[in-house]
């Protein structure tokens, strides 16, 4: 017969699960279902918490890809060109173009009686939007939290983003001020260059994605006649892929091949992810890496712990398996077989609620974070390394003890000698 | 019939602290193939530990030990361990059972070491088990089962490879009048089938069955009679 110790420690190890008490058994899987979630969730909400701002960042603002204006150029030259080869696009599924331009932006104009009085006034970025086209690709009305939403012909008017209100964003600091008392109804001055013009507020965007929250909303049409937009060159369009299209980057150097690089910056909503979230992002996957290896490290001298408790409670019997001529290692093997199940009994369970319960959930119900809604982030390759690594781990914690208690004298483990 | 143990010199010192302790002084004899044979001695006599050096559970301090022609104090490790599961036979006075196997289960385990199909042991473990009148409790733990009954599936146990040599640590030790004489009773039986026994009894009736009783005093042997 082959590998006798396997037999033999297989043999031991499973009788040893079967006739031990439930609650112990129960113990031990549940310290381990515990440790794995300790490995899996507490980096994963980690990374979820900016992933949840990159989600955000590309359902309600960059979409799959987005095409903006070179840094050198005012705006996306031959738009209409582009725009052609965006409709021709494979798997294109809906797109929105925007026009933007820098705005000086004015409130209690009318108010204001001491001309050495301060103007209260701030800079924000005005975009020009088809507010059907933007809503069925952003859902952008679901940020209306005051006032309403704007329709395509709604001439002379502006939904305003909450971070340019002092009542959604109390700050004052040098160089950066916002509007006070504008809501709903209020009218404000918007300046572009020479041209002003008094608009009135319909609604108020808030939103986490902050590129949302900065902005005045124009129609397209009131937009582009004042900023002399009359060649319909676009500053932007957010293109929204099917599901066909599995990656993205095709599709972008689809577009750049046919010439748009040339005219306009081609991104996909992972190139287009400002550069401190992918540093926050890395730096959270550290720190949950780091935190995880000492759950890691717990469960291991938990193991040990555990299995160490068992050998020397049961020095006596691994005595007289050797005196009755059972190979050491068959009975260390039975040990790690032992942890072997309760590692595997643990990340099971584990991965049952992980992929069953949290997942969804948090799905579901984002953590409701100042900056952004926190998901749980628990990618299939990087679990199954945590799963991996729990094993090893425990398996290790395992065998050490087994081999200790099993290297001591025969006769001293039978007579329980020291 | 041949020797099957022969030992010369055997000496067995344990250190306590900066203290040496001689436990056995010089032992020399020998056991023939077949024979049944009793150890007595008072307490400390130092019977235990001489049996312990012959069944290779313990290493002697000096002298040698040979088991059927083969110096057995050069064996180590693992191949120290493969000699007692090969050749020879246990019986604890505690009964040494493993709690978390069934009678069958404890049985079986040395067959299944030496390379047995699952099947062929355990049908060899209930012949034993049989053999011990306990078919009636094949499947019960150790922790289900009377004094007397642990004390005959530890014999099955040490029997059921079929050793050359049957060890015996005071295996009356812990049981009843009427357990021990049937313990007694399968001894002489298994002797009569030929199977040698060393046993270590403090009892001066059950030693008389034996073929020849050797008494330790003080570490060395100072008698040995038929």
């Amino acid at each position: 017969m082959k590998f006798p110790n396997l037999r033999i420690g297989w043999f031991l190890a499973v009788r040893q699960i079967r006739r031990a008490s439930l609650w112990t058994t129960g113990l031990i899987v549940s310290v381990m279902t515990l440790t794995f979630l300790n490995l899996v969730v507490v980096s994963g909400i980690l990374v979820g918490l900016i992933e949840g701002s990159v989600q955000a960042n590309k359902q309600y603002y960059t979409s799959d890809l987005i095409v903006s204006t070179l840094s050198d150029k005012e705006y996306v030259e031959q738009s209409s060109a582009v725009l052609e080869l965006v409709k021709e696009l494979p798997g294109l599924k809906k797109y929105s173009a925007r026009y933007i331009d820098g705005a000086s932006i004015e409130a209690n104009y009318k108010t204001r009686t001491d001309p050495r009085s301060k103007i209260n006034a701030a800079g924000a970025s005005a975009v020009g939007i088809d507010p059907v086209a933007e809503d069925e690709l952003t859902g952008l009305s679901k940020f209306v939290v005051e006032g309403e939403y704007l329709e395509r012909d709604d001439y002379d008017y502006v939904m305003i983003g909450s971070n340019l209100l002092k009542q959604y964003l109390p700050i004052e600091s040098p160089g950066f001020t916002t509007l006070e008392n504008v809501g709903p109804g209020k009218k404000i001055r918007v300046t572009f260059g020479s041209t002003t013009r008094e608009v009135t507020v319909k609604g108020v965007i808030k939103s986490k994605v902050d590129e949302l929250s900065f902005r005045v909303y124009f129609v397209d049409s009131q937009l582009r006649s004042l900023i002399g937009r009359s060649d319909f060159n676009i500053d932007e369009v957010a293109i929204d892929l099917d599901e066909t299209v599995t990656n993205a980057t095709e599709a972008r150097d689809r577009l750049k091949a046919a010439g748009v690089g040339s005219v306009a910056k081609v991104q996909t909503f992972e190139d287009a992810q400002p550069k401190f979230l992918k540093d926050i992002k890395n730096t959270f996957a550290i720190l949950g890496n780091f935190i995880s290896s000492i759950g890691l490290a717990v469960a291991t001298i938990t193991v040990f712990i555990v299995i160490f408790i068992n050998a020397i409670t049961r020095r006596k019997f691994i005595g007289i398996l050797k005196g009755i001529g059972i190979n050491g290692r068959a009975i260390e093997l039975s040990y790690v077989i032992q942890s072997f199940f309760y590692a595997i009994c643990g990340s099971t369970i584990g991965l049952l609620m992980l992929y069953g319960m949290f997942v969804p959930f948090f799905d579901a119900h984002p953590i409701n974070f100042p900056f952004s809604d926190g998901i749980l982030v628990a990618p299939v390759l990087g679990t199954a390394i945590r799963v991996g690594l729990l094993v090893v781990a425990t398996v290790a914690a395992g065998y050490v003890p087994a081999r200790m208690i099993v290297r001591k004298n025969t006769l001293d483990s039978i007579l329980g000698r020291n | 019939m041949h020797n099957i143990i022969e030992i010369k010199g055997l000496k067995k010192r344990f250190a306590n602290g900066d203290v040496m302790t001689e436990v056995l002084k010089g032992v020399d004899f020998t056991a023939k193939s077949g024979e049944f044979l009793a150890i007595m001695g008072r307490s400390g006599a130092g019977k235990s530990t001489l049996l312990y050096q012959m069944s290779l559970l313990d290493h002697p301090s000096e002298g040698t030990i040979v088991i059927d022609g083969k110096n057995v104090e050069q064996l180590a490790g693992d191949a120290r361990t493969e000699f007692r599961l090969n050749e020879l036979g246990y019986v604890f006075q505690d009964y040494a059972l493993l709690p978390d196997l069934t009678a069958t289960e404890n049985v079986a385990l040395p067959l299944l070491m030496k390379g047995y199909t699952k099947k062929h042991a355990y049908a060899q473990a209930h012949k034993t088990l049989e053999r011990m009148n306990l078919s009636h409790r094949v499947d019960a733990l150790p922790a289900n089962m009377s004094g007397g009954e642990q004390q005959r599936v530890s014999i099955a146990r040490a029997i059921t490879h079929d050793p050359k040599i049957l060890f015996a640590d005071e295996p009356t030790a812990n049981l009843d009048n009427e357990s021990s004489k049937l313990i007694i009773e399968i001894f002489r039986e298994l002797n009569r089938e030929g199977q040698t026994i060393i046993m270590v009894t403090h009892e001066e009736e059950y030693a008389k069955i034996a073929d020849r009783i050797v008494r330790l005093d003080d570490g060395r042997i100072t008698s040995e009679r038929d």
